[in-house]
């Protein structure tokens, strides 16, 4: 499954700068490793040590939220979007 | 010869025509003019005695004809000529100006605000909402700059801003309120002089404290909508809890480096916690300070900003209610993201276990707001 990842400019210095690259994976947790693999560093930005999301992360299939789907587990098809946003403070 | 500015709800009598060109070296005979052409405006202008109607102001330069020479005023060719008049249940009506009311937009604000007010989504009745509008603006920085001054020049009566910094060199690359010779001012002082330049008419209320969990429910039920342009995640938080809980619409806006992000929080539908439950680690997101911020982005969001507000408070479009739109300016491509409420949400949610303020630094675990200000 070749999947669209696109990614908000705090996780954009761990994988070369890049807004939008493609990865494999059957759901989020496959994506998210594959992209750990090429990344490293990535999951560091959006999992702690246990390798549970951050709730300050969110992450978006086709625009939609996964907590609102099936999480980790949210299934993927090839031509999917998958977005990874985190909170943003800056107002100033 | 001069040209006459028709209101687009008597350009029906005009064939359409905003601008008609008229013979005449006075206003009598402009207007004479114009009803030679349209015979149907001369009855619209005049009353049986051949004045003026007492609800028709007549403009000339943006000068209402009666500050000057009345009928018998000069004309030019370069001159521009507008008939404007009060409309039902809007601006000045006849039996409104009898009776005295308070509340009938003024010839001034007519005129200053007519390219809204001939939108007919906006209108006299409109203008008068904004008018009788109360909007609060936590930060007058980067975010709430832009927000504060288009709410103002829009004419937003009554716009309340929260802030205790002073302005600093360094905020000058985006902070559109301060100038360089504003810098170690109070940045609300500053903001409130650039506000009064832009529209004289529009009250600013100064709040020179930070919103604290202690002064928010004095502050925030005072006004109809509450915009943020906090600067860090505690108020962020504080600032959601404190709109939900006094029932106002937040409208929201974030920034960093080339990205900006927009939404708007109701009451009954998502917040700020069932997006992001749980603040990030102190130093995990970097600040504006910390990591820089393109200014052109506070402009971008900041209007944004401003449009929901302008939106929500004359009930027109489709607000981004439950919807997250993200801006990269790199790439310049607008994404839009669904928002739901979640049922688990501490605040909003079915089960609410968050039902007054709490202490928002250590829910952030960052440093009080007065330690910050003094970096």
């Amino acid at each position: 499954m070749t999947i669209k990842v696109q990614v908000t400019s705090v996780i954009q210095k761990v994988v070369n700068g890049n807004s939008e690259f493609e990865a494999e994976g059957s759901t989020i947790s496959e994506l998210i490793e594959n992209i750990e693999d090429k990344y490293p560093g990535f999951l560091q930005q959006i999992a702690d040590d246990s390798g549970e999301l951050h709730r300050f992360v969110n992450i978006y299939v086709n625009d939609e939220d996964i907590r609102f789907i099936n999480g980790k587990d949210t299934p993927l098809n090839s031509g999917d979007v998958v977005a990874f946003l985190p909170a943003l403070s800056g107002g100033l | 010869m001069a040209t006459i500015y028709i209101p687009t709800f008597f350009r029906q009598i005009t064939a359409g025509n905003e601008y008609i060109l008229v013979e005449g070296s006075n206003i009598l005979e402009s207007l004479e003019s114009l009803s030679y052409l349209y015979p149907e405006m001369h009855d619209l202008i005049f009353d049986s005695d051949e004045q003026i109607l007492r609800h028709v102001n007549i403009y000339i330069n943006n000068h209402e004809i009666h500050e000057l020479e009345g009928l018998d005023t000069l004309v030019n060719t370069e001159d521009q000529i507008a008939v404007i008049p009060a409309l039902a249940g809007g601006a000045m009506t006849l039996s409104e100006e009898n009776n005295g009311n308070q509340s009938a937009l003024k010839p001034e604000e007519v005129m200053r605000y007519s390219r809204h007010i001939i939108m007919p989504q906006v209108g006299p009745q409109g203008q008068r909402k904004l008018r009788d509008a109360k909007v609060l603006v936590v930060g007058a920085g980067g975010l709430g700059g832009p927000v504060a001054l288009y709410l103002a020049l829009a004419g937003v009566g009554t716009i309340g801003i929260t802030e205790f910094d002073v302005v600093d060199l360094s905020n000058l690359q985006r902070q559109i309120l301060h100038q360089t010779a504003d810098i170690d001012k109070p940045k609300l002082k500053s903001a409130k002089e650039t506000l009064g330049l832009y529209n004289p008419h529009v009250e600013i209320i100064e709040h020179p404290m930070p919103l604290t969990s202690d002064n928010a429910m004095d502050i925030i039920p005072n006004y109809d909508i509450v915009v943020n342009g906090a600067d860090n995640f505690a108020t962020r938080y504080l600032v959601n809890d404190a709109c939900y809980l006094a029932g106002k619409t937040l409208v929201d806006g974030a920034i960093l480096l080339f990205d900006g992000q927009l939404t708007v929080y109701k009451p009954g539908y998502c917040c700020y916690r069932c997006l992001y439950p749980d603040p990030p680690p102190p130093g995990m997101v970097p600040s504006c300070a910390e990591a820089g911020v393109l200014g052109a982005i506070t402009g971008i969001i900041g209007s944004m900003q401003a449009t929901e507000v302008f939106k929500q408070i004359l009930d027109i479009g489709e607000p981004m209610v439950n919807r997250l739109l993200l801006v990269d300016a790199l790439t310049m491509q607008f994404r839009e993201m669904k928002l739901r409420r979640d049922p688990a949400c501490p605040l909003c949610g079915d089960n609410p276990t968050v039902k007054e303020l709490i202490d928002y630094d250590a829910f952030c675990g960052s440093p009080p707001i007065e330690v910050l200000a003094l970096n």
